[in-house]
């Protein structure tokens, strides 16, 4: 068991996309065939994420959770009036998670939660029209949470514990759309970080007015990611002072938030068989107003991105039916509203409301070991959107079209108890 | 776990298989209608406007973005190929022939020592050679750079061995299938389906950059006679254009056709004025002292005598002032040749003096100064002394000044030439691209998604370096007109490109 957690997390070297902004909502197999609804669902150590309060709740002593998904998104854009038209490679990127706890007596649990609930990974094809916005970019953070879990009484727990996170971020555009070295080759600057790191905490609280009613809420703080000093490589420039870099490597300085999250929701046991539960949650996006990249102390002006993401909120809605002691299956349903605003559409995060549906299945191999499977597909409407706020020699140049996307994520995973 | 990546693999096939698709897509083909045009095999014919020739040079950049490569893209959309052309051997420019340079590296915007920017040339051997032929199958631009109107259907112009002597060009020869073709046969060889005809510029261009020095043969009909700076024939330009037209548009579904432009809007002519001159006090007062009495004595005595008009005395006064703003002296052949008459009595100049007097005058606000004549005017005589400056002491020659009258022979010749082009575009039911009126709109400041575009030489945007061709963005706009003009004749709905997505001058210290 061990040995296959240390290959799976090996493996993994990256995680990412989907959702709005650059949330990726794949942090439980059982929850996420659910709609990733699991605020107020105890029923693995996946609830570690979800509201660590509950992990008082869970029967055994011992609980681990593991999981991968793969997350096949792709983006296409085209534009009627000039005739382009693009399309993001469907990289595969695989976020995954690691829970366990561990009860120590009837009131206090402890437990460890990794998991990657941000990162992005779009591919545009190299020069594509909207390259002077982003040729590529790929953001990866790692969440690691010591946890406890407290039983205050036999209604009420509460849970939490800080988190530690680790990122990296590569970036990669033109520099306009037009310029270009001796050779034709498009300007181009790349900046990469990795190794960034903060702290932040997550808190929660499980009510339990009856046997069949459960009630959840959970918080989890902001992180900035402070990039400092991060390598920023200006290429194919022309060998001239009328340019405003060199080619080289120069220093950079920039800043990305991974914002907080509330989720609040209610699950209900109608029998010993079936149950459902619905689910708020809330990303406070506001943070990101702009990605604004330095470059102390070498005379390249500041590149300044105006994002303005507004606050959001997902709607989640599902259900889980145990057919026989081996089989529980289970279904969902959200809608994602996007935290992008019309006319700050960038295509890195290329996101608008988009709408999941879930389904799953956890199979029982014996006592203590179960095998759990999600499948989620999400898809977006076709839309015409713009980022205006590009700028070239003074004037403000939009980068329209139409954009659609979709994504397919098949995840899996198991579940181990003692 | 292997059966885990097995099945990994099977679902990543089923996914990326699974594209999101537009109601109506750009890529498919869903969009756009081709109308009555049939765009499988656009062929290009032309001069250098044609070939994506900038910055006085071909190079692959240039070509790539050369206005029919730009439409081929578009027409993609409707089913066109793809587009083939005699690219050259890399991005310097430049020719060799028998490994001798015969053409110039392209020219970029440098910055010297100084700090000021400027034209040169980028740096570098040129390794394209002409004999290393890249004919074979398909071609679709028949852009040759320098091509007149009837170098389009004469035979031989393709012949390595008539590079010399000036009767073949280096760039057909390149791609000409064999040495008797002819351009034009060699467009009809490839089957076009659709063409675009863009030529007679050099008709007129040739003798309008040379300042004039070159012949009007207006009224001879043989063009092998003709020089290189000559004006053609009207009724010549008119024969070998209606032969054009009409051999395209016969087997073709259609065609776009373009007019010549007024010399007066391209920077080539407009960048230099006629009084670019800084004088210091005491030199202007030395060179008024030397012509004070060629000024008061000398032509009022040859009005007197008869052999000037009071009007050409007055253009031939010579003064200068302190400061900015001091016109250049040139030779003007349009003059009373002076120079026997003063050196006899009563004037008795020297034969030298009187040979620099013999057709002198400062320029005034109706000549062109070309932009070679930049980098001539104010520099020093060598041997010559504080006093001697180009185009002061020592007059700008025929070929730096496009005078008035000589403005008239090329525009005399333009009007009957873009005459000619549209009663045939209208004939043959032609799609017509007005670039004189297209070049006057950028002359004002034509709007573009990139801000607005001038005329301007190097910050205007359009014209590339060497005043006269375009850049790619300054191609893109007339990409964008023949697209306009082909889907108002065909009724097609070809989409535009952003200008703004192509480059303007090229920076370089290379």
């Amino acid at each position: 068991m061990k040995k296959l957690l240390l290959s799976l997390g090996l493996l993994l070297s990256f995680y990412s996309v989907y959702a709005g902004g650059y949330r990726v909502a794949t942090q439980g197999q059982r929850a996420l065939a659910m709609g990733h609804s699991g605020v107020a669902v105890v029923n693995s150590a996946e609830t570690a994420f979800f509201n660590p309060a509950g992990l008082i709740l869970l029967e055994n002593k011992l609980n681990v959770s593991a999981g991968v998904t793969g997350v096949f998104n792709s983006t296409s854009w085209q534009n009627s009036s000039t005739g382009q038209f693009s399309s993001t490679e469907r990289n595969v990127s695989t976020p995954f998670y690691f829970y366990a706890s561990y009860k120590v007596n009837e009131w206090l649990a402890a437990g460890l939660s990794v998991f990657t609930p941000y990162g992005s990974r779009v591919e545009w094809e190299t020069d594509w029209p909207g390259s002077h916005l982003v040729n590529e970019i790929e953001l990866a953070a790692i969440f690691v949470q010591p946890l406890i879990s407290l039983k205050v009484n036999d209604y009420l727990s509460v849970g939490g514990g800080p988190i530690f996170v680790t990122g990296s971020v590569d970036f990669n555009r033109n520099l306009t759309r037009s310029l270009v070295d001796e050779q034709g080759n498009r300007a181009n600057v790349g900046i990469s970080d990795s190794g960034i790191t903060n702290w932040g905490w997550g808190a929660s609280v499980m009510f339990t007015p009856t046997e069949e009613l459960k009630v959840g809420f959970n918080y989890r703080s902001e992180i900035m990611m402070d990039a400092e000093g991060g390598e920023a490589t200006f290429s194919n420039l022309p060998n001239s002072p009328l340019v405003p870099s060199e080619n080289g490597v120069v220093p950079f300085n920039a800043s990305l938030p991974l914002p907080a999250e509330w989720s609040l929701g209610i699950s209900y046991e109608f029998s010993e068989k079936f149950m459902a539960t619905v689910q708020v949650d809330r990303t406070l996006w506001e943070v990101y107003e702009s990605l604004d990249i330095s470059f102390p102390e070498t005379g390249i002006p500041d590149a300044i991105n105006p994002r303005n993401y507004q606050n959001s909120t997902v709607y989640r809605v599902g259900a889980q039916y145990k057919a026989s002691e081996q089989w529980t299956i289970r279904a969902g349903y959200y809608f994602d509203e996007s935290p992008v605003q019309s006319g700050f559409f960038a295509p890195e995060t290329p996101r608008n409301d988009g709408q999941g549906f879930t389904g799953g299945f956890s199979f029982e191999v014996n006592d203590n070991f179960a095998i759990d499977a999600s499948f989620l597909y999400l898809r977006f409407s076709e839309i015409d959107e713009s980022y205006d706020f590009y700028t070239e020699d003074g004037v403000q140049v939009p980068f329209e079209g139409t954009f659609k996307s979709n994504a397919f994520l098949p995840g899996i995973g198991i579940t181990y108890k003692l | 776990m292997k059966k885990y990546f097995t099945y990994l693999a099977i679902t990543a096939f089923v996914f990326t298989s699974c594209d999101p698709e537009f109601n109506d897509s750009v890529e498919d083909g869903d969009l756009y209608s081709t109308g009555e045009a049939d765009f499988t095999n656009f062929v290009s014919v032309g001069n250098s406007l044609t070939a994506g020739f900038a910055d006085n040079a071909l190079y692959i950049e240039g070509q790539e973005n050369s206005f029919p490569n730009i439409m081929a893209k578009q027409f993609e959309l409707l089913g066109g190929g793809d587009f083939v052309q005699p690219l050259m051997n890399d991005n310097l420019g430049g020719l060799l022939l028998g490994g001798n340079q015969i053409m110039d590296t392209r020219l970029v915007l440098g910055v010297d020592e100084e700090g000021n920017p400027g034209p040169r040339n980028i740096s570098g051997t040129p390794t394209t050679e002409v004999t290393n032929s890249v004919y074979g199958g398909q071609m679709n631009n028949f852009g040759v750079p320098g091509a007149k109107s009837f170098h389009l259907v004469a035979p031989g112009y393709g012949n390595v061995a008539g590079v010399q002597a000036g009767a073949a060009n280096p760039y057909f020869v390149r791609f000409a299938s064999s040495n008797e073709t002819t351009v034009l046969g060699d467009a009809m060889e490839q089957n076009p389906s659709f063409f675009s005809l863009w030529i007679g510029n050099n008709d007129i261009l040739g003798y309008a950059t040379a300042g004039g020095a070159g012949v009007n043969q207006q009224g001879n009909l043989d063009p092998t006679t003709y020089g290189g700076n000559d004006i053609t024939d009207i009724n010549v330009f008119g024969s070998v254009y209606s032969d054009l037209t009409e051999t395209l548009a016969s087997s073709t579904s259609g065609g776009v056709v373009f007019n010549i432009p007024d010399v007066t809007t391209i920077p080539f002519f407009t960048t230099v004025p006629h009084n670019p001159v800084p004088l210091s006090e005491d030199l202007a007062v030395i060179l008024n002292a030397n012509f004070q009495g060629y000024n008061e004595q000398i032509l009022p005595g040859l009005v007197q005598q008869g052999v000037i008009s009071e009007e050409e005395m007055a253009l031939r006064q010579i003064s200068f002032s302190a400061g900015q703003g001091n016109a250049v002296t040139m030779i003007d052949e349009d003059l009373t040749d002076l120079t026997q008459i003063l050196q006899g009595p009563p004037f008795n100049l020297d034969p030298q003096t009187a040979a620099l007097l013999g057709q002198l005058r400062q320029a005034n606000e109706t000549d062109l100064v070309v932009l070679p004549a930049a980098s001539f005017i104010g520099s020093p005589v060598p041997g010559g002394g504080s006093t001697a400056v180009n185009g002061v002491s020592v007059p700008l020659a025929d070929q730096w000044v496009l005078t008035a009258s000589e403005q008239a022979e090329v525009e005399q010749a333009r009007v009957a030439y873009n005459s000619i082009i549209q009663s045939l575009a209208n004939e043959y039911d032609l799609a017509f691209v007005d670039v004189a009126m297209l070049l006057q709109e950028v002359e004002e400041g034509l709007p573009t998604d990139s801000g607005v575009l001038t005329s301007e030489f190097a910050a205007g945007g359009a014209f590339s370096l060497d005043g006269v061709h375009l850049t790619p963005r300054g191609y893109a706009v007339v990409a964008n007109r023949a697209i306009d003009a082909i889907n108002e004749k065909y009724n097609s709905s070809v989409p535009r490109v952003n200008p703004g997505d192509f480059r303007t001058i090229q920076p370089s210290n290379n």
